[in-house]
C-alpha cells in the first residue's frame, strides 16, 4: 500500500511539474516595461516553490515507501520526540527564503506603485460601468472636461456625464476602446459609475480595481515595439454580464496619438474603429 | 467495577427520543448533528460545482433536465449567466461556512475535545445545543435564498417584507461571490438580477451563522481552560485540542467583525444608510436619489467592507484548516506508531499561524485601491505565515521518518492531507507577493490555490477524521475496502481537477466568468477546461461511495472495540460509543504525554495517557513504581 | 491492492491500568481522577465564560468603531448630530446601576440575602430607566427630523446605541434571572457558590456594558 501511494505521489508530482515546465499554457508575451521584471520574479518564485513542492512530495513518498509496519512483534518505530536543532534549522532556513522572496517581490511593486506618473505622461480617464468600458481622452488641450453623474444621458451616448458647456470638454473624446502610446508613460485615472470593476490586460501584467466613489491613479509604460491590439477584461465580479465586459487596448505609435488628439469625438471613434480592424491580436 | 465513587452524575442520560437525539445537550450528539449538517451541505455544494463545471466546459449546451428544474434559470436547458454566478456564490458560501466551519470544529471538535481532555461534557451544554440550532437556522435561511430567487411566486410573496425582499430573478441565490463585495451587494435590485431577496437572505444567514459560531467558540475556550482532568496539563493535550482551541480563539475574535460588517451591509440594503455606498452612483440607467427604487446614497466606502470582510475572511481560512492539521498530526502519529515529531514546535506553529493570521488580511486587497505602502507590509507578513506552515510540514515528515506505518484509510487521508496542503500552500507564496498578485489576482490560480488547500486539504482532514473516529462514534468500523477505493480515486481526482487550474490562471483566465468564449487569449485553454470537468464529474461521483460507507457502516459495519487502533489518548479509554457522561462516572487521570508510541521497554508499542504503570523516558517524576 | 491490506484486526486493549470504559484503579486516594468537579471549578467556569464572551463583544464594537472612524474621516457628507440632553440622564442611570449592583454583590458575599435581592431589584429598575431614556433620545432625534438614514452620523448613532441597548437588554435578563434565583432560599453550599459565581458573571457583564456606554458616548460626541 505504501509503495503504491509513493508511486502515485511521485507520478502526480512529475505530471504537475511537467505541466508547468512544458509552458504549453503560460503567460502571454509581455508588453509593458515592468513586465519582464515581474516575470523574472515569478520565475524565481516558481522555482523556489516548485523545488519545495517537489522536495516535500518526494520526501513524503519516500517515507511511505520505506517505513511500513511489518507486523513483527519487536519491530518498533524509532522513539523520538524531535530535535530542537532541526527545528531551529528549518525555521531559520524557511524564514530566510520566504522573507527574501517577499522583499525581492517588492521592487517591482515599488517601481510601479510608489510614485506618481512622471511628467509628460499620457493620461486617460477610465470610467467603468456595468458591463461597459468608457475611456475619456483630454484632446489637444490635454485638459479633461468636467463630468457630473447627473449629466449622464445614455440616450445621447453621454455615458460619463461630460459637461458640454465646459470649454475643456469641447475637444474631448470618449470611446469604449483604450488607446495608449507605445514607449511613453501612461497614467490611468480610474473611476466607476456603479460597482467595483477591474481593468485587466494580461500582456500588461497589470490589474487594478475601479472603485466607485474613488479616483485611483496608476501608471505604466509600454515597450516601444509592442504596437498592436490586446484584449482587455473586467476582473472583478460586477454582476450578471461580468464575463462580457470586454474591450480592447490599442497600443499605437506616438504620431497616431498626436493625430487622434486633434480629432473630435465622431472622427476619433471612426479612426479607432479603423485601427481595431487593422491591428491583429497577438497569437498564443 | 464494584467500588462506589462519590462522583455525581450531574446530568443523567435523557430517555425520550427528542431529548436524546434532537434537542440534545450531549456534546456527542451535537457533534454528530453538526457532521450531518455538513454532510447535507456538502451535497448541495458539490451538485452546484458540478453544474458550474458543465456550464464552463460545454457552454450553450441544452440540458433538458435543467429546463425542467429551473425554467427561468436555464430557459431551454441553457444556463443563464446570472444563474451561473448565483451558483458560484452559493457554492462558495455553503462550502466555506456550512461545511468547513461546521464539521471540523462544531462536529469533530465538539465530539472529541471534551473526551480528549477528560471532561464529562462541554462547559455550557445548553449553549452548545443553542449554537447548533442557530447554525441550522442559518443553513435553512441560505437554502431559502435558493427558492426565493428561483421561484417567481415565492419571490413575489417575500416582497411583502419590503421592496428589497422581492425575489424571483431566476437564479439560485444572490450574485456577489462568497465575499459579497459592496456596493454590488449593497445596492439592491437596481444592480441587476440576484440582488434582491436572495442577497438579503444571504446577509441574514451569515449573521445568524456568526452568532452560532460565537456561542460555539465561547464554549470551546471555556471548556478547555476549565475542564481538563487531573494530570492533563496543557502540554499533555493532544494536538487536536490545541488546534480546536486556537480555532475557537480565531472564531471568537473574527466572527464579531463579520457580524458587524453584515449588520452595516443589511442596513445599507434595507434602511437606506450609506456605510458602503458612495455618492453619485448611476446604476442601470438611474441616478442615486432620482427614483424611489434607488434612494439617495452619499459618501460610503466600498473598501471598508473589504477590510471588515477580510479581517474576518483570512482568519476564517485558518479556522477551516487548523482542525484538519490537528487531526492529521493525531492520526499520523497513531498510525506511524511514533510520537509526534517536535510536539512543542507544533504547538508554537499553531499559535503563530493563529496570531499572524490576524495581520495578513490585506493580501486579498493588493489591487483594491488601498495604500500601496500597506500592501508591502501585508506582503511581507503574508510570506512570514508560510514559515510556521512549513515547520508543521517538516514535523509531519519528521513524524513519519523511522516510523512503522499502518496504512489504514484514515492514515491514507492524513498522508493525502500533507501532500495537498503543501501543494496548495506553496502557491500562497506566489499570491502573497503584491507584485505577482498584479497578474494573479482573480484568476484561476487563486481558485487552484484555495481549492487545494481548503477545498481538498481541509476536506481530507475531515475524511481522515471520519474514518479514524467512526469506530469510536458508532462502535463499528467503516468499510476499509470501500474506504481505500474512495481514497485512491479522490486523491488522484482532486489533483486532476485543481492542478490544471494553475496554468489556466497563469495564462490569465479570470474567475467568476460564466463563459470564456468572448476572449481569444483563453481559447487555447478549452481542452484543459474540459479535462477538469471530467475529472470533477468522476471525483464527485466517487463521493457517493463515502456516503454509502458512512450510512451502511453505522448499521452494518464490523464491530469495533474500545481501542481498535491501539491509540493513546483519552477517547480510546472509554467504551465505543462513549457513555452519556463519557467516562461512566469517573474521570480519568492522565500520567503521560499524548503520543507515547514505541516507548523503549514498554510491553506494548503504545502507552496510553492513563497508564499509571508505564515508565516513559524523559518524563519528570516518573509515575508508577515508586 | 487487495493483497496489500495491512490493516490489523481490531485489537481491544485491556491495559493494565484502565480497561475500556472502566475507570482506572486510582493508585491512591489523593491521586484520584476528578470524579466530580468541585464547586469552585464550576464557579470559575462562569467567570471565564463571561470574559471570553466579552472579548467577542469587544471585537464587534471595535469593528463598528473602526467603521465609524473611517467613515467620519473620509466623507464630505458627515453632519455632526446635536446631542440629545437626555443622554446625560442615561449616563447617570447606568453609572448608578453599576454602583447598586456592586452593593448587591457585597451583600451576597456577606450572606445578607434580603438586601441582596433588593439591590438587584434596584439595579434592574435603573437598567430599565436607562433603556427608557435611550428610547427618549431616539424620540428626540426623530422630532428633529434625524433618522437612521439621514446622514452617516445619525446612522452610527442609531446603530451604536441600538447595538448597545440590545446587549444591555441581555444583561437585564441576567439580572432578572439573579433576582428570581435569589428568592429561592437554600443553604446548600454548592448552590450558593454557583449563585455567587453567576452574580459575579452578570456583574462583570453589567459593568462592561456601563463602560461600553461611556466609551460610545465619548466616541459619538467627541469624535465628530
Ligand atoms: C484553508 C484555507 C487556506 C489556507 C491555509 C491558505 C493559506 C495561504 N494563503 Fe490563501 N486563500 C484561501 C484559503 C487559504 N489560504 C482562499 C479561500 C482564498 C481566496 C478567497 C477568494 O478570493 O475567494 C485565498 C487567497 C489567497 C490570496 C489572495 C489572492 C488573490 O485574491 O489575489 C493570497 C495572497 O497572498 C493567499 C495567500 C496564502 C498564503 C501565503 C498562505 C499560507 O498560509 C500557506 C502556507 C503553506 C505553505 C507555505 C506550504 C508549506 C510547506 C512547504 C513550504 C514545504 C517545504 C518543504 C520542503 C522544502 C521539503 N491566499
Ligand atoms: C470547502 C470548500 C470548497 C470545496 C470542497 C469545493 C469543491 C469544489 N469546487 Fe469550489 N469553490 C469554493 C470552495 C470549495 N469548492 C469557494 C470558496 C469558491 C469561490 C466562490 C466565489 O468565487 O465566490 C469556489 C469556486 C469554485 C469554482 C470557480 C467558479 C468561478 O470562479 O467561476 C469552481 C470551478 O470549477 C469550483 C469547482 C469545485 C469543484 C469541481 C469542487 C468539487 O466538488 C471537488 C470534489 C469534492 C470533494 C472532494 C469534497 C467532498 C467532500 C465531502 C464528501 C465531505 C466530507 C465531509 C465530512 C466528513 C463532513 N469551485
Ligand atoms: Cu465589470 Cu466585472
Ligand atoms: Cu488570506
Amino acid at each position: 500500500m505504501g509503495r503504491v501511494l509513493a508511486v502515485i505521489i511521485w507520478i502526480i508530482t512529475l505530471l504537475s511539474v511537467g505541466l508547468f515546465v512544458s509552458k504549453k499554457w503560460w503567460f502571454p508575451e509581455p508588453i509593458s516595461e515592468h513586465a519582464p521584471a515581474l516575470d523574472r520574479q515569478f520565475l524565481i518564485t516558481i522555482l523556489v516553490v516548485g523545488i519545495s513542492f517537489a522536495a516535500a512530495q518526494i520526501a513524503l513518498g519516500w517515507a511511505v515507501w520505506k517505513f511500513r509496519d511489518t507486523g513483527k512483534p519487536g519491530d518498533r518505530s524509532v522513539y523520538s520526540h524531535g530535535s530542537n536543532r532541526l527545528e531551529v534549522l528549518w525555521t531559520v532556513i524557511t524564514a530566510v527564503i520566504f522573507i527574501a522572496l517577499a522583499v525581492m517581490g517588492q521592487s517591482v511593486w515599488a517601481s510601479l506603485r510608489l510614485h506618481d506618473a512622471p511628467p509628460g505622461s499620457y493620461t486617460v480617464e477610465a470610467v467603468a460601468q456595468q458591463f461597459q468600458w468608457n475611456f475619456h481622452y483630454a484632446g489637444a488641450d490635454t485638459k479633461f472636461g468636467r463630468t457630473d453623474p447627473s449629466l449622464i444621458d445614455d440616450g445621447a451616448l453621454n455615458f460619463i456625464g461630460l459637461d458640454q458647456e465646459d470649454v475643456a470638454a469641447r475637444d474631448d473624446a470618449v470611446t469604449s476602446t483604450l488607446v495608449v502610446p507605445a514607449g511613453r508613460p501612461v497614467e490611468l485615472r480610474l473611476r466607476s459609475k456603479d460597482v467595483i470593476h477591474n481593468i485587466w490586460v494580461p500582456q500588461l501584467r497589470f490589474k487594478q480595481d475601479l472603485v466607485p466613489g474613488m479616483e485611483i491613479k496608476v501608471n505604466f509604460q509600454i515597450q516601444p515595439d509592442k504596437i498592436g491590439k490586446y484584449e482587455l477584461a473586467c476582473a472583478e465580479l460586477c454582476g450578471q454580464l461580468h464575463f462580457k465586459m470586454k474591450s480592447f487596448m490599442l497600443v499605437v505609435p506616438e504620431d497616431e496619438i498626436t493625430r487622434l488628439q486633434a480629432m473630435p469625438q465622431v472622427q476619433y471613434q471612426a479612426r479607432v474603429k479603423e485601427l481595431l480592424d487593422q491591428y491583429q491580436l497577438p497569437k498564443n | 467495577m464494584s467500588e462506589t465513587h462519590e462522583g455525581v452524575h450531574r446530568h443523567p442520560a435523557p430517555t425520550g427520543f427528542i431529548r436524546k437525539y434532537i434537542f440534545s445537550i450531549d456534546h456527542k450528539v451535537i457533534g454528530i448533528q453538526y457532521i450531518m449538517l455538513a454532510l447535507a451541505a456538502v451535497i448541495v455544494g458539490m451538485v452546484m460545482s458540478l453544474l458550474m463545471r458543465m456550464n464552463l466546459s460545454w457552454p450553450g449546451t441544452s440540458w433538458p433536465i435543467m429546463a425542467t428544474l429551473f425554467p427561468t434559470g436555464a430557459p431551454g436547458g441553457i444556463m443563464t449567466p446570472e444563474f451561473y454566478l448565483s451558483l458560484v456564490t452559493m457554492h462558495g458560501t455553503i462550502m466555506v461556512f456550512f461545511v468547513l466551519t461546521t464539521a471540523p470544529q462544531g462536529g469533530f471538535g465538539n465530539y472529541f475535545l471534551p473526551i480528549q481532555i477528560g471532561a464529562e461534557d462541554m462547559a455550557f451544554p445548553y449553549l452548545n445545543m443553542l449554537s447548533f440550532w442557530v447554525t441550522l437556522v442559518g443553513f435553512i435561511v441560505i437554502l431559502l435564498a435558493i427558492f426565493v430567487e428561483g421561484n417567481q411566486a415565492l419571490g413575489e410573496w417575500f416582497a411583502a417584507l419590503g421592496p428589497s425582499f422581492r425575489g424571483g430573478s431566476g437564479t439560485v441565490g444572490p450574485i456577489g461571490g462568497w465575499t459579497g463585495y459592496a456596493p454590488l451587494s449593497a445596492l439592491g435590485r437596481v444592480a441587476g438580477p440576484g440582488q434582491g431577496a436572495g442577497m438579503n437572505l444571504w446577509v441574514i444567514s451569515i449573521a445568524i451563522f456568526c452568532v452560532g459560531s460565537l456561542l460555539g467558540a465561547l464554549n470551546f475556550i471555556t471548556t478547555l481552560l476549565n475542564m481538563r482532568t487531573k494530570g492533563m496539563s496543557l502540554m499533555r493535550m493532544p494536538l487536536t485540542c490545541w488546534a480546536w482551541f486556537t480555532t475557537a480563539v480565531l472564531a471568537l475574535l473574527s466572527f464579531p467583525v463579520l457580524l458587524g460588517g453584515g449588520i452595516l451591509l443589511l442596513l445599507d440594503r434595507v434602511a437606506g444608510t450609506s456605510f458602503f455606498i458612495p455618492g453619485g452612483l448611476y446604476v442601470s440607467g438611474l441616478l442615486s436619489g432620482s427614483n424611489p427604487n434607488f434612494p439617495l446614497h452619499t459618501g460610503g466606502s466600498p473598501i471598508l467592507w473589504q477590510h471588515l470582510f477580510w479581517f474576518f475572511g483570512h482568519p476564517e481560512v485558518y479556522i477551516a484548516i487548523l482542525p484538519g492539521m490537528g487531526a492529521t498530526s493525531h492520526i499520523l502519529a497513531t498510525f506511524a506508531r511514533k510520537p509526534v515529531f517536535g510536539y512543542r514546535a507544533m504547538v508554537f506553529a499553531i499559535f503563530a499561524i493563529g496570531l499572524l493570521g490576524f495581520f495578513v488580511w490585506g493580501h486579498h486587497m493588493f489591487i483594491s485601491g488601498m495604500s500601496p505602502y500597506s500592501a508591502i507590509a501585508f506582503s511581507i507578513l503574508t510570506l512570514s505565515i508560510g514559515v510556521p506552515s512549513a515547520v508543521k510540514t517538516f514535523n509531519w515528515l519528521g513524524t513519519l521518518w523511522g516510523s512503522r506505518i499502518r496504512f489504514t484509510t484514515a492514515m491514507l487521508f492524513a498522508l493525502g492531507f500533507v501532500s495537498l496542503f503543501v501543494a496548495g500552500g506553496i502557491t500562497g507564496l506566489i499570491l502573497g507577493q503584491s507584485s505577482l498578485d498584479l497578474a494573479m489576482h482573480d484568476t484561476y490560480i487563486v481558485t487552484a490555490h484555495f481549492h487545494l488547500v481548503m477545498g481538498v486539504a481541509s476536506i481530507f482532514g475531515m475524511f481522515a477524521a471520519t474514518y479514524f473516529w467512526f469506530p469510536k462514534m458508532f462502535g463499528r468500523f467503516m468499510n476499509e475496502r470501500i474506504g481505500k477505493l474512495h481514497f485512491w480515486i479522490t486523491f488522484v481526482g482532486v489533483y486532476a481537477i485543481f492542478v490544471p487550474m494553475h496554468v489556466m490562471g497563469i495564462q490569465g483566465m479570470p474567475r467568476r466568468y460564466s463563459s470564456f468564449g468572448e476572449y481569444e487569449f483563453l481559447a487555447s485553454l478549452h481542452p484543459l477546461v474540459v479535462f477538469v470537468t471530467i475529472a470533477a464529474i468522476i471525483t464527485i461521483a466517487v463521493q457517493f461511495l463515502f456516503y454509502f460507507n458512512v450510512f451502511w457502516s453505522i448499521f452494518k459495519g464490523e464491530k469495533a472495540g474500545d481501542n481498535p487502533w491501539e491509540a493513546t489518548t483519552l477517547e480510546w479509554n472509554t467504551s465505543s460509543p462513549p457513555p452519556h457522561d463519557n467516562f461512566a462516572g469517573v474521570l480519568p487521570t492522565v500520567y503521560h504525554g499524548p503520543y507515547e508510541f514505541a516507548v523503549p521497554g514498554a510491553p506494548k508499542d503504545f502507552v496510553m495517557q492513563t497508564d499509571i504503570e508505564a515508565e516513559v523516558p524523559g518524563e519528570n517524576g516518573h509515575n508508577g513504581h515508586h | 491492492m487487495a493483497t496489500m491490506v495491512t490493516t490489523r484486526p481490531p485489537v481491544i486493549k485491556k491495559g493494565a491500568s484502565s480497561g475500556p470504559g472502566l475507570p482506572g484503579p486510582n493508585g491512591n486516594g489523593s491521586k484520584r481522577g476528578g470524579s466530580f468537579r468541585d464547586p469552585e471549578s464550576h464557579a470559575n467556569r462562569y467567570r471565564i465564560g463571561m470574559w471570553v464572551a466579552l472579548a467577542s463583544v469587544t471585537m464587534m464594537f471595535t469593528s463598528l468603531s473602526s467603521a465609524y472612524i473611517v467613515r467620519a474621516s473620509s466623507a464630505s457628507d458627515w453632519i455632526a448630530l446635536p446631542m440629545p440632553r437626555v443622554l446625560i440622564l442615561s449616563t447617570i442611570f447606568i453609572l448608578a446601576s453599576s454602583v447598586t449592583l456592586e452593593l448587591a454583590r457585597r451583600k451576597l458575599k456577606a450572606s445578607l440575602k434580603k438586601a441582596y435581592t433588593q439591590w438587584v431589584a434596584v439595579t434592574v429598575v435603573l437598567g430599565l430607566a436607562f433603556l427608557a431614556s435611550q428610547l427618549f433620545a431616539w424620540q428626540q432625534l426623530k422630532t428633529w427630523g434625524l433618522y437612521l438614514s439621514s446622514n452617516p452620523h445619525s446612522s452610527f448613532f442609531y446603530l451604536l446605541t441600538g447595538a448597545h441597548a440590545v446587549h444591555l437588554a441581555g444583561g437585564l435578563l441576567g439580572l432578572v434571572f439573579l433576582w428570581l434565583r435569589s428568592r429561592w432560599i437554600t443553604t446548600d453550599d454548592a448552590i450558593l457558590k454557583k449563585r455567587q459565581a453567576s452574580a459575579d458573571a452578570v456583574s462583570i457583564y453589567w459593568h462592561f456594558m456601563d463602560a461600553l456606554w461611556i466609551y460610545l458616548f465619548l466616541l459619538l460626541f467627541l469624535w465628530r
